[in-house]
């Protein structure tokens, strides 16, 4: 196949190129517009949780509508939106140029992973349309979930599938970013996006496999009661809830490293200046990934666990706090004495500093083990997720996505539109889930189809949840204007240069303005870290550095 | 399939590092592989703390010499299996494909074993969860939490059998592919690959065996 | 009921609020003092350091090693400290004074039921105010969890197992009780009241209660009726909840979901508490716990009574 002069999205055409592709560029695009959807479904159900939550009493849905919108909402966004966001869309497009590789190791395991998951993720949402009715929230406890409908074996089977796409993913990064990077591409040169996938990949691949013998262990209950997690049969219900957060408390490093390592990039590009702490950036992403795993029963202080081992679990959560801190200073130093560009992508950036550290604290304050007596299982507990899952993990993959987006699709957005709808989103965030954390502390418990019975004692959750209320709306708004430009943008919008922002990473310094088939025309030769824009007068074109060209300083 | 198994992918530079990947990807699987049993191991120990006298009395109904039948015959197909990693680096193909077959074999045994083991548990009303009513003779053994212990047995053994299962299909699958001459000391990244997942189903039912019917 | 408006924390009520109350505030002064330090930061470099033109080639700076050592040791301090501090409150939060009293509560799909060393039962808790209180928890069906806000306690009520805690009162008042872990449907209805009395007023609610134990079985019904939760579902009035309401029920024919009838005799009435999932009335869905199968022969009796009096 010769391809001079195509580039990945023009070298073949029609549905089954797509559908049959091997090329990492194209999988990472069948997972966007996968992705993309699912967080649409997500958002509604959030959105008809909040419009039913805006006024007392039953608004819109009865109970059990409710209930089972809270758990659509939390599986759809968990599972089907933001553990496979970031590896499946930027992961697979970004990583193996940034390494100056062709493909991923195992392409054609790239590929199949993508059909597993959208196998995993038709079943989830098949299951709720045929067979309806689950409710027993995105975790799953038993016994409740060991009684429910039978729409719990087809749930866990369809998490179960969509795990092993998980898994794949991770192994298939593991193996590429080993055995694929182009000569002269150190350990020490990675882009930092790199190493935060490569954190990431490692708690896939070694957590992921005990949510699927979880889930399978959960779906013989529900089908042959084997006693090992329903009392009823003498099994322990506290026991899944070790094996479940086992899983799932990993799964939020396997959510928020990536972003982290968008952000690493995004700061380092618009402020024209060498990441700070490059090596502690990267090394406290494996430490964050290690100590990940030792921190589950951070979920269980008052589930009825040993006060022993809560107050084991209560010291190793606070270990994390200290390498995630370690990234949020160097990020805010990497602007010391740079040149700082707001483009849209720095502003999420900077949203991104901003809200993942209000959840990122509101973490630690849960951590405490008397603290988090009182706020376990309140709203403070769903505004402290949503800050580090939408406020962090999203904004990250939103910012990447318009920083990535030229190369992508070789277009240009608008850059007020972007602007505007940054602005939008970041107000409508705050009045959706700060209010949450008020009306948390004060006692508002959540999975609550109605409050109306707390208003005697509390009559301020109806103006707060209100406002939370408002607030949803106000940042559906925003993220909608993002949908429509980036539409705009592939219909009309400008043709973009090869490297808009002037990053020195090899996807912007070595191919054209939209990658060929094959990443590069030859294999690249990597002489410079990845943000050593001192180095790098070819790419920034000004002449007025003494430095010598691409001099090896490493 | 023949052409392309045998020439280098067009994303590796060298066939040196298409197979250093292929390697260090199969290594990684186990690892996930492994992680899967320990969750059931976890399981077992949980519970075994807890009911240590049920578990004791439980295993006794397991005959411990079709498990250390089914031990030796898996040993000997992990044996085998190694051989033929060994003879294709020295070309001897006729070797391979019996050694394989002889895999083949012992794998069918084992699952021959498991059958009667099974259907005699059947037999006796020892199922798996609410099912487990153990008549006649065993009726002794129906005491609290035996359901737990062989809930626990029939879900390890189970997945384990089932990548016995999986693993006679890509031994089958490799014979075929050595008949027909695929493979020389040159390309043989498949035979090791099975052969490094053969092991582990082997080593798990190394550890599974005096777990479950011995102590 | 008094309602003084605090600062973010609901008003506290137990001996131990006021410890924990203590800790979150100096974590939240902590964080907004770190977050802030942060924010100015980065909104000042953002400023100062504006890219002034497009050929801006800033120096790479060199990493300083005091900053980079104060930003690992200031957080590891301050989270040694919060450990300890929040250690030791939890400590004393987990373990019940000796001279506590005991009460032992039962939680069911969507109901509690509270149980005095005496034998008084009652669907609300009524505790003495300035005395240690430890409760003694089981559920009969699913996870539930005990969380009253005013006293900052909370814990799950596990099946199969007990689970404890405790508290003690310090303030005269009516307090909202509620279920904080995820229990099916009516979660959000499983709610209930922590009524602190004094000491003197507590003695006489207990024996007014033992008096009740050789009520007349209607009278008996009545009590259970509340205790008991059927009221979360079945009304006296005639309106239809999430069961049929009593009022006219004894004596009607009923008209099954299969098509079936029966008289609502005595015997129908007992099977409908007992096995509810047997025979389902038209109109409405399988939703009554079947848990009412473990209430003593005395108290269906008294149910039944009481259905009849409708
Ligand atoms: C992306 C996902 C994500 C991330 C990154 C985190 C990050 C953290 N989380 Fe969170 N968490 C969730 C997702 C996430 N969490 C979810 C989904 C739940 C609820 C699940 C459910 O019940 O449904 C949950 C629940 C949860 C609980 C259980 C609460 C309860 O149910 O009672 C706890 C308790 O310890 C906790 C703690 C933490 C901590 C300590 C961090 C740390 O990693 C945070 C570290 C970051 C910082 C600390 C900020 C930056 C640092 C500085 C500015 C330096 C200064 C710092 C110090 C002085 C320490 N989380
Ligand atoms: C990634 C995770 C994620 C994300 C992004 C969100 C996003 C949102 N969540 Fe959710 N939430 C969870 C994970 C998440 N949530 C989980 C795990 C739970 C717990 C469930 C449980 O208890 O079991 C939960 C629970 C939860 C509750 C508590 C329910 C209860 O306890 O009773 C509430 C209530 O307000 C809520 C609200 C919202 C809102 C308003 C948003 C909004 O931010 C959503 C806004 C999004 C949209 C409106 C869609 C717009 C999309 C497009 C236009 C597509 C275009 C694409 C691009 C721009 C890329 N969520
Ligand atoms: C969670 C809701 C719920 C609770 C609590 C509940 N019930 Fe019911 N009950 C129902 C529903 C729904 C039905 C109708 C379906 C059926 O027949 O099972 C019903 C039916 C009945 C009937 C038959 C009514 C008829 O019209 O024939 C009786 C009698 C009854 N309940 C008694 C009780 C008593 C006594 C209690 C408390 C001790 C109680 N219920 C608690 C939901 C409830
Ligand atoms: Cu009981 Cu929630
Ligand atoms: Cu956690």
């Amino acid at each position: 196949m010769s391809t001079a002069g195509q580039n990945y999205l023009s070298a073949s055409t029609g549905v089954r190129s797509w559908l049959l592709t091997t090329d990492h560029k194209r999988i990472g695009i069948l997972y966007a517009i996968a992705v993309a959807t699912f967080f649409l479904l997500g958002g509604i159900f959030a959105l008809l949780v909040r419009t039913e939550l805006a006024a007392p009493g039953e608004t819109i849905m009865g109970q059990d509508a409710y209930n089972q919108a809270f758990t659509l909402h939390g599986v759809v966004m968990v599972f089907l939106v933001i553990i496979p966001a970031i590896p499946g869309i930027l992961g697979n497009f970004v990583l193996p140029i940034q390494i100056g590789a062709k493909d991923v190791a195992f392409p054609r395991l790239n590929l199949f992973s993508w059909y597993i998951f959208m196998l995993g993720a038709l079943m989830a949402l098949s299951g709720w349309l045929v067979i309806g009715q689950v409710d027993t929230g995105w975790t799953f406890y038993t016994p409740y979930s060991a009684e429910g409908t039978s729409s719990v074996l087809w749930l866990t089977s369809a998490v179960f599938i969509a795990g092993f796409a998980s898994i794949f993913t991770g192994l298939n990064f593991i193996v590429t970013v080993h055995k694929m990077r182009a000569p002269g591409m150190a350990w020490n040169r990675l882009p930092l996006f790199v190493w935060a996938i490569y954190a990431t990949a490692i708690v896939q691949v070694l957590a992921t496999p005990v949510i699927g013998i979880t889930m399978v262990l959960l779906f013989l209950e529900r089908l042959l009661q084997i006693g090992i997690f329903d009392p009823a049969l003498g099994g322990d219900p506290v026991l899944f809830q070790h094996f479940f957060w086992f899983y799932s408390h990993p799964a939020v490093y396997i959510m928020i490293l990536p972003a982290m390592g968008i952000i690493s990039d995004l700061m380092g590009t618009f402020s024209r200046q060498q990441v700070s702490g490059y090596t502690f950036i990267a090394l406290s992403s494996v430490a964050i990934a290690f100590l990940g795993f030792l921190v589950w029963g951070h979920h269980m202080f008052v589930a009825g666990q040993s006060a022993l081992s809560s107050i084991i679990f209560s010291m190793l959560t606070f270990l994390i706090g200290i390498p995630t801190g370690i990234k949020v200073f160097n990020w805010v130093a990497t602007m010391y004495k740079g040149s700082v560009s707001l483009k849209t992508p720095m502003l999420y950036a900077l949203m991104f500093l901003f809200l993942f550290t209000i959840g990122g604290l509101t973490g630690i304050m849960v951590g405490v083990l008397a603290v988090d007596v009182h706020l376990h299982d309140t709203y403070f507990i769903v505004a402290h997720f949503h800050y580090v899952m939408m406020g962090g993990a999203l904004i990250g993959l939103i910012g990447g996505l318009h920083y990535w987006w030229p190369k992508i699709t070789g277009r240009m957005y608008s850059e007020t539109a972007g602007r505007i709808a940054a602005v939008l989103v970041f107000v409508g965030f705050n009045l959706t889930f700060f209010t949450q954390f008020v009306m948390g502390s004060r006692g508002m418990p959540r999975r609550y189809h109605d409050y109306a019975g707390l208003l005697d004692q509390y009559p301020e959750f109806a103006a707060y949840n209100l406002a939370s209320s408002v607030g949803s709306f106000v940042l559906a708004a925003g993220l909608f204007m993002i949908l429509a430009y980036a539409v705009h943008s592939l219909v009309r919008g400008k043709k973009a240069p090869a490297n808009p922002w002037g990053a020195v990473t090899l996807e912007w310094t070595h191919t054209g303005p939209i990658p060929d088939p094959h990443n590069f025309e030859k294999v690249p030769l990597v002489t410079r870290g990845p943000y050593d824009f001192h180095l790098a007068d070819d790419v920034l074109g000004a002449a007025a550095s003494a430095s010598s060209e691409s001099q090896d300083n490493t | 399939m023949a052409e392309t198994s045998t020439t280098l992918k067009h994303y590796f530079v060298s066939s040196a590092q298409q197979f250093d990947a292929a390697k260090m990807g199969m290594w990684l699987f186990l690892v996930t592989e492994v992680l899967l049993f320990s969750g059931m191991f976890v399981a077992y120990a949980v519970y075994r703390v807890w009911y240590p006298e049920v578990f004791e009395l439980s295993s006794e109904l397991l005959d411990w010499r079709l498990g250390a039948l089914n031990t030796l015959v898996l040993l000997a197909s992990s044996f085998t299996v190694a051989l033929s990693v060994h003879f294709i680096q020295r070309n001897e193909k006729e070797k391979v494909v019996v050694l394989l077959l002889l895999t083949l074999l012992c794998a069918l045994a084992f699952m021959v074993v498991k059958y009667f083991e099974y259907t005699g548990k059947w037999s006796h009303g020892i199922f798996p969860g609410a099912g487990f009513a153990p008549h006649g003779d065993y009726a002794a053994y129906y005491t609290p939490y035996a359901p737990q212990f062989f809930s626990i047995y029939f879900v390890m053994t189970g997945i384990h059998g089932i990548h016995v299962l999986v693993g006679m299909g890509v031994i089958a699958w490799i014979v075929t592919r050595a008949i027909r001459g695929h493979f020389s000391a040159a390309y043989y990244t498949p035979i090791e690959l099975t052969g490094l997942y053969w092991h582990l189903v082997d080593i798990i039912w190394i550890f599974l065996f005096p777990l479950l019917y011995l102590i | 009921m008094e309602q003084r408006q605090a600062f973010w924390l609901p008003d506290a009520a137990s001996t131990y609020a006021g410890d924990v109350d203590a800790l979150f505030y100096f974590i939240l002064i902590v964080s907004v003092i770190l977050f802030a330090g942060v924010m100015a930061t980065m909104v000042l470099f953002a400023w100062r350091y504006r890219r002034r033109s497009a050929a801006d080639r800033p120096k790479p700076v060199k990493e300083n090693k005091i900053v980079e050592t104060s930003w690992i040791l200031v957080p590891t301090i301050l989270v040694a400290i919060v450990f300890v501090w929040g250690f030791r409150v939890f400590i004393h939060m987990n373990v019940a004074p000796p001279n506590a009293m005991e009460i032992t509560v039962r939680a069911q799909k969507w109901s509690w039921l509270f149980e005095y060393p005496n034998g008084v039962r009652a669907s609300a808790l009524h505790v003495p105010v300035g005395r240690p209180v430890k409760l003694t928890m089981s559920s009969a069906d699913v996870l539930h969890s005990l969380y009253v806000p005013a006293f900052r306690t909370k814990m799950d009520v596990v099946p199969g197992r007990y689970t404890y805690a405790w508290f003690e009162a310090t303030r005269q008042d009516t307090f909202l009780l509620m279920c904080t872990e995820y229990c099916g449907q009516q979660h959000s209805m499983m709610l209930s009241s922590v009524i602190v009395q004094s000491q003197d007023d507590f003695e006489a609610w207990l024996q007014e209660g033992l008096l009740a134990a050789d009520a007349s079985p209607a009278e008996r019904g009545e009590m259970l009726y509340t205790q008991q939760g059927c009221l979360a579902c079945h009304s006296l009035d005639g309106a239809p909840g999430t069961g049929p309401s009593f009022a006219g029920l004894a004596g009607s024919e009923r008209v099954f979901a299969d098509g079936t009838r029966r008289i609502a005799d005595d015997n129908y009435l007992r099977e409908a508490i007992t096995q509810p999932a047997t025979e389902i009335v038209e109109g409405y869905m399988a939703l009554m716990p079947g848990t009412y199968a473990l209430l003593e022969p005395d108290e269906i009796d008294a149910l039944v009574a009481f259905i009849k009096e409708h």
